[in-house]
């Protein structure tokens, strides 16, 4: 029998391409279950914009977004890393040490800079993306390649980078950062800050790779069963490594627009911006067993915390409450999914 | 127990029309349907796992409704589910026991009573068990016994079995039948669902057949035969079992020579001619799997030349092997078969992205599509679309699932480990028609089976596996179920 997909006539496709699982029930409650996180952020949104006059001007909303940006991209990493049956603790370690790390090639200041400087702000940029993926990449070989666990192997991670980030700085701040290096942090474009900006395409460019691409067909395969991915041939060491890689750049990432926003790059940024970022994730309904979720849910994920976190900002509600709010959204997030996941 | 009338729809579909079944005591009960047929709705409607829309079951003439499986085991029914769910650190005895220990003073739990118990249940049932083993280190067959022992702990007066034997090898099978009879003697009900139909005229009394979610009809086993019962499952007549028109070739396809593979098997040597299907049969844990593995670059051992086509050939990764031309149906279908998270179209795709995208990275998802549902059409897998969950189909149209996805990648030599397990007698027909045609097509095909007819029924020449080791090749009129036994054994 041989039957060449390649020669196959290519017909429409009637589903939607992206979409990773079965469709869910109908009726009301499915409805629910599926959008319900997108209900709920609308929710919050509306009755915000009743509370407080404030919530729905431009001004707030575009600052929203901002807050949101960080704390987005260090998500849409996570999403790769729990779709691929992983996790990753040590990202607000890999903020700090990024930051700093690319901020002493693009500081001013004498003493805290890598001698010579400040280099062109491309190879800042650069020095950034790469101490990220590469620490990344040292969480990735430890998990994918010697099994150790993805909690164990990115807790030593957390520590350990973290350590670095004091040691490299000795325990001081990097200031006087340049203006170009500042850009991806204060400018912006048609109005849209930087940050947003750089969110927005990470999360296009994440889509597409999960979407569209072999490699993210690979990721879901790898994260709901591994076993069945390694036997229809597909390399799961190599996917497994390269999530980590990814979560770690974009780690980078984070950690440069934090620092470019500040001015300075501080050794003690980024502590437990790993729970947020794993929220949103959760909270956007991907699985933590792995196989089943969308880089979608974790943007509208992010954007439910950022609002909510903007949301009581204004109503002057003091930040300790903001921790027991938040942490309760985030149980009854997983709830909701738990419900969701014994119907099917 | 009497059931009557009972229907379940799932979102509008119905899964369960007419469910209708009477036992009695000291009998036992055969529930017979294809994959689909509503057998696993039925059970879990009686069982108290899922609500039902109608219908009513009677326990000794009493009505009666459970809304959980723990209220069915407090009115004396349990079940042997097909999936087992032990805990692997514990003991046999803790895990017959688990929920229910003997408990001494300060709330301790009385080991020393427990593996008493679990000794005396265990050899009353002759089962070959030690109530302190632990249950990760015994192999998938004890491990269902230890299931059925449990069940059968209870004391429950109606014990439902469904595939009890789908895990067992042929001494612990009649292990099962021995213990089902003593049951039988002591009064108990028992409703034994099998697709393997030899057993059900074993063990069995008499029959309730469901089809498409319908009652088809009930009776006395010893009043028909396996045709007569196998029609009623199917709805039409079959003419016969097993479809086989390859016809093996001279050229050697694939030579396997003094190769060794995991779990210490030892010098293993054959050929694989075009067109043929070579049986490899042997009892549960003689080695089958890992020689498969081992072809297929899942082993660590090395040890051994193999060549494909007259060129050596050793694959270190199943990428390899795939790419030149082997295909792996595993035993497991869902812990290495199938994406469980994933639609039939990833699944069927699968092994096959490199060839369905638009560049070397991108994915064409119209291609995706067209190359899963040429799949569907040709394995008749009964999915509304291929964007349907795998979990939401029956066993069969799962394995066709696994099939279409090996055969997307074109292989020239097909490796099945146990392909008909768990699958109903229409899909087992079909895919004995898809083995044959592949055969016939001049493609090579190792079969690995625990079931002798199949073996006797498809395979051209089989190869006995003992202990790690080829026990004996027998072909032609030698091959016969008392000589595969004997060299097995």
């Amino acid at each position: 029998m041989s039957t060449d997909p390649a020669t196959a006539d290519p017909q429409p496709s009637p589903g939607a391409a992206h979409r990773a699982t079965a469709p869910r029930g109908g009726g009301v409650v499915g409805f629910l279950q599926t959008y319900g996180i997108v209900l709920a952020l609308a929710l919050v949104c509306l009755a915000l914009t009743f509370l407080n006059e404030y919530f729905l001007t431009t001004r707030n909303l575009v600052n929203v977004l901002r807050q949101t940006s960080i704390n987005g991209i260090l998500a849409i990493g996570l999403t790769f890393v729990i779709l691929a049956r992983g996790i990753d603790l040590s990202v607000g370690s890999v903020v700090a040490l990024a930051g700093v790390v690319a901020a002493s090639f693009a500081t001013t200041a004498s003493g805290s800079a890598v001698a010579g400087g400040p280099f062109p702000v491309a190879l800042a940029f650069a020095a950034g993306i790469l101490v990220g993926g590469l620490a990344g990449a040292v969480s990735g070989v430890v998990v994918a390649r010697f099994n150790v666990p993805a909690f164990v192997a990115t807790l030593g991670m957390l520590s350990a980078a973290r350590g670095l980030t004091l040691l490299y700085v000795d325990g001081r701040p990097i200031p006087s950062l340049t203006p170009e290096f500042r850009s991806i942090g204060t400018d912006d474009i048609l109005g849209v800050p930087m940050p947003v900006v750089i969110f927005a395409i990470v999360f296009l460019g994440a889509w597409f790779v999960l979407a569209q691409t072999r490699f993210g067909r690979h990721v879901y395969a790898a994260g709901g069963n591994p076993h069945a991915a390694v036997v229809s041939g597909v390399n799961v060491v190599r996917i497994r490594l390269m999530v980590f890689v990814i979560s770690g750049a974009l780690a980078g990432l984070a950690g440069m627009i934090l620092a470019a926003r500040t001015g300075s790059a501080l050794p003690q940024a980024g502590v437990a911006y790993e729970l947020d970022a794993i929220a949103a994730v959760v909270i956007g309904g991907t699985s933590l067993a792995g196989g089943v979720g969308r880089v979608t849910g974790t943007l509208v994920g992010a954007l439910l915390i950022g609002v909510v976190n903007n949301g009581l900002d204004l109503m002057g509600v003091e930040s300790y409450y903001q921790l027991v709010i938040k942490g309760s959204l985030i149980v009854a997030a997983v709830m909701l999914d738990q419900t969701r996941n014994r119907r099917d | 127990m009497e059931v009557e009338g009972l229907t379940k729809s799932y979102a509008g579909v119905p899964a369960l029309r007419d469910g209708r079944f009477r036992l009695e005591s000291g009998s036992v009960h055969a529930l017979c349907g294809g994959n689909g047929a509503g057998k696993s709705t039925f059970l879990s409607i009686i069982m108290g796992i899922q609500p039902r829309d109608g219908g009513t079951i009677r326990l000794e003439g009493r009505e009666v409704r459970f809304t959980s499986p723990a209220e069915a085991l407090a009115a004396g029914i349990s079940i042997i589910e097909q999936e087992l769910s032990p805990v692997p650190a514990m003991t046999v005895a803790e895990n017959i026991y688990l929920g229910r220990e003997p408990v001494g003073r300060f709330g301790r739990v009385d080991f020393r009573r427990m593996n008493v118990a679990a000794k005396e249940l265990l050899d009353g049932l002759g089962f070959d068990l030690s109530p302190t083993d632990v249950m990760m280190d015994l192999p998938v067959a004890k491990v269902q016994l230890v299931e059925i022992a449990k069940a059968i702990s209870y004391n429950a007066r109606v014990i439902i079995m469904d595939e009890p034997t789908s895990a067992l090898g042929e001494a612990e099978a009649d292990q099962l039948f021995a213990a089902v009879a003593t049951m039988k003697a002591a009064g108990k009900a028992v409703v034994y669902v099998s697709h393997r139909l030899t057993e059900i005229f074993e063990v069995a009394d008499s029959y309730t057949v469901l089809r498409d979610g319908n009652f088809i009809e009930a009776g006395r086993l010893a009043d028909i035969d396996k045709t007569r019962l196998v029609e009623l499952i199917v709805g039409r007549p079959l003419t016969e079992e097993f479809v086989k028109t390859n016809r093996p070739g001279d050229a050697v396809l694939l030579s396997v020579c003094d190769i060794d593979a995991d779990n210490g098997v030892r010098d293993i040597s054959f050929d694989l001619h075009r067109g043929e299907i070579l049986g490899l049969y042997g009892l549960m844990g003689s080695g089958r799997t890992e020689i498969l593995e081992r072809l297929f670059g899942l082993s660590k051992t090395r040890a051994g030349r193999i060549s494909l086509d007259d060129r050596p050939f050793d694959a270190r990764s199943p990428r390899q092997a795939i790419a030149a031309g082997l295909a792996l149906v595993t035993e497991d279908r869902k812990g290495s078969g199938l994406v469980m998270t994933l639609d039939v179209r990833a699944n069927v795709c699968l092994a096959r992205l490199r060839d369905l995208g638009l560049a070397a990275t991108v994915m064409n998802p119209a291609r995706e599509g067209a190359a899963a549902r040429r799949m569907i059409d040709l394995f008749d897998i009964r999915a509304a679309t291929d964007r349907l969950g795998v979990t939401h189909l029956s066993g069969g149209n799962q394995q066709k699932v696994v099939l279409g996805k090996w055969f997307l990648t074109e292989p020239r030599i097909l490796l099945l480990d146990e392909p008909t397990r768990g699958v109903d007698v229409g899909a087992k027909r079909e895919i004995y028609r898809i083995m044959s045609d592949f055969a016939a097509d001049g493609g090579g095909v190792i079969l690995v089976s625990s079931e002798i007819d199949e073996v006797l029924g498809m395979a051209d020449r089989t190869l006995v596996m003992r202990d790690g080791r080829i026990a004996g090749l027998v072909e032609g009129d030698a091959m016969t179920a008392p000589a595969l036994l004997t060299l097995a054994a």
